[in-house]
């Protein structure tokens, strides 16, 4: 989608009012400018804006009427190079392999070469004349046009649904029409612009200096080149057509300019730290003084919406907890938020937000929070600064908040690679990150962020990018550096199976909220309470079991954030729901040690058993 | 080394209703040539369910352009009712082409972002003209197959979850009429609760319309869920084929089960 701009609108109005100009011109004001006034080389007046030229004819009056000749020629120079591009871009990409490569060779040749160089070539065998600029003009562009339709043709083509159509038959020409061009029309659309502004530089170049529209036409290059004559005399006769090309190409690249950025969203950032809640939230039930990590009433919002709503818990010394959820629950914002790793693009606040006694609502405190939470992110690839050497980037902590020298930094960052069983570890500070395999590279990540040794690792869907085999690797180095240093870990993941088989307890996250907080062997028991959980859990296949059976679905879908209604979000689609449900928002009950679910249903079951 | 239950993996005979017999691929030239697919024969039977998996580069993406005659194999041949599809040119080439429909992972990227979901079937009906009035009712029949309603022929993609999207490639693969469908990872881009919609709208495929699929996935539980019968790749190699839960021979196989993290069976409950 193309958004508006100032600059857009701006250009595009500009340009409408040229066009009109270019329609109306020679009707109102053609006599005048082809009128003999006998007047000749005069100066600015008040009867002739800009002078009159050697013929005494009214400059002003001829500028406004060439309006009409240059803007046809443009357009028409422009449709060239467009329509000889486009097509030739597309005929490389439908052509063969063998084709294709020379074909995307010899535009790339042609590119380049300055464009008016070629048009001069062109115009030298066609000979001068308005025609003759502007096919010369036009051929210049094209290979500007073949060049960016034949690559981005190329990326489209990529895509799995031309792949389909290719396999539903489609012909190659209608594949072209029907799913090429309409992916590729902004870019070209932006190109077309540019060129426009350029054809029409190019165009007035050729006829200033001889080789374009010949007399009596007139553009306004060859008005700017009788204007240059009498520069001293009456500098107001080259203004004038001077003046319309800069303003017509100027605002041609307005044009272009907001196309460019409409088709390119980038966002607009709402700075936003994370704060103390303005009302004091109660502290999590397992606040028993023993936790290493307390979060109490965390909420993450965006643009008024709130994405995570009232989540507290917490993590003891030595303890892996699990957080699992589907996307959108707000379970990696959880995440984020306690590393202090939020994106501009929204705000948090929380009553409590404590590791130990480092308070990181305080802000402040780099050097500890940079050397008591560990993070490691889901894509090894893009953890990793991809220039620059992986010793660099793992020793940077160590010598920045840490105080070591290079050489003590690099032996301590070799000890970490060999602790998570990468081999010659040396060696492997010399290289860039690419040169390691995905599931080297997330063990590079979690050395690097065990290299502090940090009280609390956060790990944000580590294995999800990775095959179940090196899962499986990473998950064991994990539970190592948990039994050996004692590691307290947040470890957020989809997947309830690497959940049940890593961590010591378990939140369940709907929504953005916690509906379930139980241990991981209430899990594996199937004690599990909470609606959601239960469905979570039927609607995972599971490898030991013998297939076919229908697997329980979840009727509906999750609601967005902003439509989320005021008491459980899962009611809509809950099987036990009560007409209290929709109302309020339940409450967290407390079903045994270090479990708790926030369901109406089961505080009422809780209720009968009591009485 | 090759191991007894490889050799046997590796010497099934071709039949079924789609082949590949002997199929070797190679990418690249000369010294940078990587052979992505050796020797590589797997049949699907017709009316059957045969899962396919192993790990990121093994080669199971690239079987699966091969049978659908999207890549070439440099040896060997792939068989559609016996009669060798791979190497046809043109008109017979594209006739072949329908009757085996490819249903890929990226929900993302398998349906055209700027086409309308109604113009998209139909132009799984036809080809040429893909004009969604005259094929109104087998455009709704397509919908109502994978539970979405009618009125979502006039949206565009993005207006739909992933889930959903990938339930509309289905459904524009399933009105073409295929004999034979291959799902590549068709959930591994998906969350739990929506895969779960996705296995049980295969599953009733499978029953109602007797489908013969090949269905490749890196998810051994997934594939166990879904599958007849499983083959396990590694390598570009078929390691092992039948029973693996049970019974798994190769060391490879029995090193993705014990990678596969597991839940406790349901019944405990």
């Amino acid at each position: 989608m193309i958004r508006s701009s100032r600059g857009l609108a701006a250009g595009l109005a500009g340009l409408g009012l040229i066009a009109v100009l270019a329609v109306a011109a020679p009707l109102v004001w053609g006599g005048d400018a082809a009128h003999l006034s006998g007047a000749a080389r005069e100066g600015a007046s008040g009867a002739h804006w800009l002078g009159t030229d050697a013929l005494g004819r009214d400059v002003l009056a001829r500028t406004l009427v060439a309006t009409r000749l240059t803007l046809v020629m443009t357009l028409s120079a422009t449709a060239i190079a467009g329509t000889i591009g486009i097509l030739l871009g597309t005929a490389v990409w439908v052509a063969g392999p063998r084709v294709r490569e020379a074909g995307l060779r010899l535009i790339d040749v042609m590119v380049s070469y300055p464009a008016v160089i070629l048009a001069l070539a062109v115009a030298a065998i066609l000979g001068a004349g308005t025609a003759a600029a502007v096919v010369a003009i036009g051929v210049a562009w094209s290979p500007a046009f073949a060049r960016l339709t034949a690559n981005l043709a190329a990326s489209v083509a990529g895509r799995d649904f031309v792949a389909a159509a290719r396999l539903l038959g489609v012909p190659p020409h209608r594949v072209l029409v029907r799913h090429l061009l309409p992916n590729i029309a902004e870019p070209l659309l932006v190109l077309l612009s540019v060129a426009f502004a350029g054809t029409l530089t190019a165009l007035s170049g050729l006829s200033f200096i001889g080789l374009g529209v010949q007399a009596p036409s007139y553009d306004w290059g060859a008005l700017l080149n009788t204007g240059l004559d009498a520069l001293y005399t009456n500098p107001a006769e080259a203004l004038g057509p001077a003046v319309a090309i800069t303003l017509t190409g100027v605002l041609a690249s307005f044009v272009g300019d907001g196309l460019a950025a409409g088709a390119d969203p980038h966002r607009i950032g709402i700075s936003g730290r994370l704060k103390k809640a303005p009302v004091p939230v109660a502290a999590p039930a397992a606040d028993d003084g023993e936790a290493l990590l307390t979060v109490a009433g965390l909420r993450v919002s965006a643009g008024g919406v709130d994405l995570v709503d009232g989540v507290s818990f917490t993590v003891r010394p030595g303890e892996i907890v699990g957080v699992v959820g589907e996307s959108g629950s707000g379970k990696s914002l959880t995440a984020m938020a306690v590393a202090r790793l939020l994106p501009d693009t929204v705000t948090a606040d929380a009553g409590a937000l404590r590791l130990d006694d480092l308070d990181l609502l305080a802000g402040a405190a780099p050097d500890r929070l940079a050397t008591e939470i560990g993070v490691v992110y889901q894509d090894p690839a893009a953890s990793f600064n991809p220039a620059l050497r992986l010793g660099g980037q793992l020793t940077e902590v160590l010598r920045r908040h840490r105080g070591l020298d290079r050489r003590a930094a690099r032996t301590k960052a070799a000890e970490a690679l060999a602790a998570v069983r990468i081999t010659r570890p040396e060696a492997r500070l010399r290289r860039h990150p690419h040169e390691l395999s995905g599931g080297m590279r997330q063990r590079a990540m979690i050395a690097s962020a065990l290299l502090t040794g940090p009280r609390l690792l956060i790990a944000d869907e580590p294995t999800t990018a990775l095959d179940v085999t090196v899962q499986a690797e990473i998950l064991d180095l994990l539970r190592e550096a948990n039994r050996r240093d004692g590691t307290a870990m947040l470890f957020i993941s989809h997947d309830i199976g690497v959940i049940a088989s890593l961590c010591h307890r378990v939140l369940v996250m709907y929504a953005g909220r916690i509906v379930e907080e139980l241990p991981v062997g209430d899990l594996v028991a199937g004690r599990s309470r909470h609606p959601y959980t239960r469905a979570l859990l039927d609607a995972t296949p599971r490898v030991d079991a013998e297939g076919d059976g229908e697997l329980t679905t979840i009727p509906g879908r999750p609601p967005a954030p902003a439509d989320r209604a005021a008491g459980c979000a899962f009611a809509s689609r809950c099987a036990l729901a009560m007409p209290k449900c929709t109302e309020e928002p339940p409450a967290a009950i407390s079903l045994g040690a270090d479990h708790r679910a926030a369901c109406h249903a089961l505080d009422q079951k809780v209720e009968e058993n009591a009485s | 080394m090759t191991l007894p239950a490889e050799k046997a993996a590796a010497a099934e005979p071709a039949a079924g209703k789609l082949a590949a017999e002997h199929v070797t691929v190679v990418f690249g030239h000369g010294r940078r040539a990587a052979t992505v697919l050796d020797d590589v024969s797997l049949a699907v039977p017709e009316g059957t369910t045969v899962g396919l998996v192993g790990e990121s580069g093994s080669g199971k993406s690239t079987l699966a352009k091969a049978m659908v005659g999207l890549v070439r194999p440099r040896s060997g041949r792939i068989l559609l009712d016996g009669a060798q599809v791979s190497g046809l040119r043109g008109a017979r080439l594209t006739a072949a082409r329908r009757r085996v429909q490819l249903v890929s992972q990226d929900p993302n990227s398998s349906l055209d972002p700027r086409m309308r979901i109604g113009r998209a079937l139909a132009e799984a009906i036809d080809p040429r003209r893909a004009d969604p009035r005259a094929h109104a009712e087998q455009i709704a029949a397509g919908l109502e197959m994978v539970a979405l309603e009618p009125d979502a022929a006039r949206r565009y993609p993005h207006e739909f979850s992933g889930g959903q999207r990938q339930r509309i490639a289905i459904a524009r693969a399933l009105v073409a009429r295929p004999e034979v469908i291959v799902a590549d990872e068709i959930t591994s881009a998906l969350d739990c609760s929506v895969q779960a919609e996705v296995l049980n709208l295969l599953a009733r495929l499978r029953a109602e319309l007797r489908l013969t699929m090949l269905f490749i996935s890196h998810d051994l539980a997934v594939v166990r869920h879904v599958s007849d019968s499983v083959a396990v790749m590694h390598r570009g190699v078929i390691v092992e084929r039948g029973d693996i839960y049970a019974a798994p021979a190769h060391p490879y196989t029995r090193r993705l089960l014990a990678s596969a993290p597991s839940l406790p069976p349901k019944e405990t409950r």
